[in-house]
């Protein structure tokens, strides 16, 4: 290695660097590190004070969250059968029996359903809307792409009442379908700005290209503008999941029994006397899994960036 | 292959005339070559053909049959784009294969490899086949870019400045390949460039345009022989044909105000008086800038000539062109 290098920096720089980094992931992370080791933690242990760092792991956290039990009585102690599985053994340690699962699966079931089709809905539509926004002499173009940008200005809860007794009369209140119409709409300004201007990035020429090789405006758009399109597309869709995944004031107004999503339901986790902590901490890390896997997989498409074109400038 | 007429066609973009009136018809199997500068309405010209835009007035007639409605995959036509426009997200082999994999087109899986090997060697691209189109040199793209058109078999083939970005042996070459290529399957090419050479190697015919105007419509050697006006005999010939004002020369016709003189219509040993300014030795020729009065021309002599800077020759027009004060030709 030279010493003249500029761009190469010094092992003492390079620990520093590091040494910075992890101080500052550490101070952001802290609260996500609290909450998966709260998950683990036994109710007493939860809410000791001072906090404890170490701790006896317990999975009765998770137990809990997916299973609703009872207290073991006096009266039931001589009829009980031994434990058969490790999670009937551990709420028996904590003196409870099982008796059956608990809501939190298909709570976080309505989540990925309502999330993932909402986002699936909102790049569609935003997409389409997207291109023809850049491609097409739409009249009055400024003033509907304003239009569609004034829907996020206002807190989306704004029009919770109106929203609410619409879907009352449209028979919409507490379904799937409500709640991913709704998110889509929300989304859907979004959706369609961010994609606007990554399709617009993309020369018309690339269309022009196809139309003369044999395809109709419809296939260019397919085959030549949406593959281009992809990097922005993955983190718009990101983007529309995370709103529509961490969306709880139109969740806790707009469902309950059927269609409740896992975030207006986690608060809610009440254990065997009292609010259960490792259950609600547990709870909250299982919901943090899916949005991270979908960010990882389309990782990919944002780090490769813009494609820069076989067009000259 | 097709003949193509253009009737009447005129176009603007904003306040910016690009074409205007346009009348010609590019016969079947003719190697038609656009000339003229930038901003003289030749892409314009080409874009009206292939349909990507319509003509405000005029008519477009493909084997007499008017196109207006046709969309440019229904008009069949390759384009090679002067910016190439290659499909970024793509390796160069599928961008090759991709007019051919088109619902218009639908080609048989074997035909198209064979179609693409065949072009690819020919272009000297088949080492790059498995590329991405965005990891190629500026040449390189271009190659794939008149590739994409070679493998098709259309109507008509549409160029636009194909070997602007190559060098200067690959040009040559290819001038040749697709001149071969272009009769051998007797296609119907319009061509655009404004490289002379190109023009006059390659060309059946030649279209002049000025300002969106066909000024000349010819063979090149016509054109070259009996131009209508100084543009156009300003197009062809390298050096440039030498424009010197008419009274200098006895000869000169009523009405004429310029005339025009090809460095090799120049004769040497009599005449006017003039002044060697500079002697350029090209190896097989050599280049003689002159003064004469007050004007500058270029003349031709021999490779081996004595003659240095500041020497004295005279010398007599021979076929001069006579132009007015338009620059139209008498």
């Amino acid at each position: 290695m030279s010493g003249f290098s500029v761009t190469e920096p010094s092992q003492r720089q390079k620990w520093i660097a590091g040494l910075l980094v992890i101080t500052y992931a550490m101070v952001t992370l802290m609260p996500l590190l609290w909450i998966i080791a709260t998950g683990f933690k036994s109710p007493e242990d939860a809410i000791s004070y001072p906090p404890k760092v170490l701790f006896e792991p317990s999975l009765e956290g998770y137990v809990n969250l997916f299973s609703s039990r009872t207290r073991i009585t006096t009266g039931m102690q001589e009829s009980l059968q031994p434990a058969e599985t490790w999670y009937e053994q551990v709420a028996r340690d904590s003196g409870t029996i099982i008796v059956g699962p608990s809501r939190y699966g298909q709570r976080f079931l309505n989540s990925v359903v309502i999330g993932f089709g909402s986002t699936f809905l909102a790049i569609v539509f935003g997409t389409m809307a997207a291109y023809a926004f850049s491609r097409f002499k739409v009249p009055i173009k400024d003033d509907l792409l304003f239009f569609i940008l004034s829907t996020r200005m206002m807190p989306p809860i704004a029009v919770a009442i109106p929203i609410f007794l619409m879907f009352r009369q449209l028979g919409l209140n507490d379904t799937q379908l409500g709640m991913i119409l709704l998110y889509t709409a929300v989304n859907l300004s979004l959706s369609v700005w961010l994609l606007k201007g990554f399709i617009d990035e993309i020369p018309f020429e690339y269309e022009e290209a196809a139309l003369i090789d044999g395809y109709t405006r419809f296939q260019a758009f397919y085959k030549v503008v949406l593959p281009q399109a992809a990097t922005g597309i993955a983190s718009t869709a990101i983007f529309c999941l995370i709103f529509a995944w961490n969306e709880y004031a139109f969740a806790v107004l707009l469902t309950s029994g059927n269609a409740q999503t896992a975030p207006p339901f986690i608060p809610t986790i009440i254990g065997v006397g009292g609010q259960d902590w490792p259950a609600v901490a547990a709870g909250a890390t299982i919901f943090l899994i899916p949005v991270m896997i979908f960010t990882i997989l389309l990782r990919k498409h944002l780090l490769r960036g813009i494609t820069f074109g076989a067009v000259r400038k | 292959m097709a003949e193509v007429s253009l009737r009447n066609i005129s176009k603007s973009f904003g306040n910016q005339v690009a074409l205007q009136n346009v009348d010609m018809t590019v016969p079947d199997g003719s190697f038609v070559v656009l000339l003229g500068p930038t901003g003289a309405g030749k892409t314009t010209t080409l874009r009206m053909v292939s349909g990507l835009d319509k003509p405000d007035s005029g008519q477009i007639l493909i084997n007499g049959q008017d196109v207006a409605n046709q969309s440019p995959a229904q008009r069949n036509m390759a384009m090679v784009f002067q910016q190439y426009s290659l499909y970024p997200h793509l390796s160069v082999r599928h961008n090759l294969e991709f007019p051919l994999k088109s619902p218009m087109l639908r080609t048989p899986a074997d035909e198209i490899t064979r179609k693409v090997a065949e072009v690819a060697e020919v272009l000297q691209i088949s080492h790059k086949l498995d590329n991405k189109a965005t990891e190629l040199s500026g040449g390189e793209m271009q190659r794939v870019s008149i590739g994409r058109a070679l493998v098709r078999n259309p109507q008509i083939y549409l160029m636009d400045e194909p070997l602007s970005s190559l060098d200067a042996k690959l040009r040559s070459d290819l001038r040749i390949e697709l001149k071969r290529i272009q009769a051998s399957l007797g296609a119907t090419m319009l061509y655009v460039t404004h490289d002379q050479i190109e023009a006059m190697t390659m060309a059946t015919h030649v279209g002049v345009l000025d300002s969106g105007r066909v000024v000349q419509f010819a063979p090149p050697r016509e054109i070259y022989e009996n131009p209508v006006s100084i543009y156009a005999a300003s197009r062809l010939g390298s050096p440039k044909i030498n424009i010197l004002p008419a009274d200098l020369f006895p000869t000169a016709p009523q009405g004429a105000s310029q005339i025009g003189l090809r460095p090799e219509h120049i004769r040497i040993g009599q005449g006017q008086e003039t002044r060697v300014v500079r002697v350029e030795h090209l190896g097989d020729q050599t280049r003689l800038h002159l003064k004469l009065g007050n004007a500058d021309l270029i003349t031709l002599t021999d490779a081996h000539t004595t003659l240095a800077k500041g020497d004295t020759l005279s010398i007599a027009p021979l076929a001069p062109l006579y132009f007015d004060a338009n620059g139209d030709r008498i």
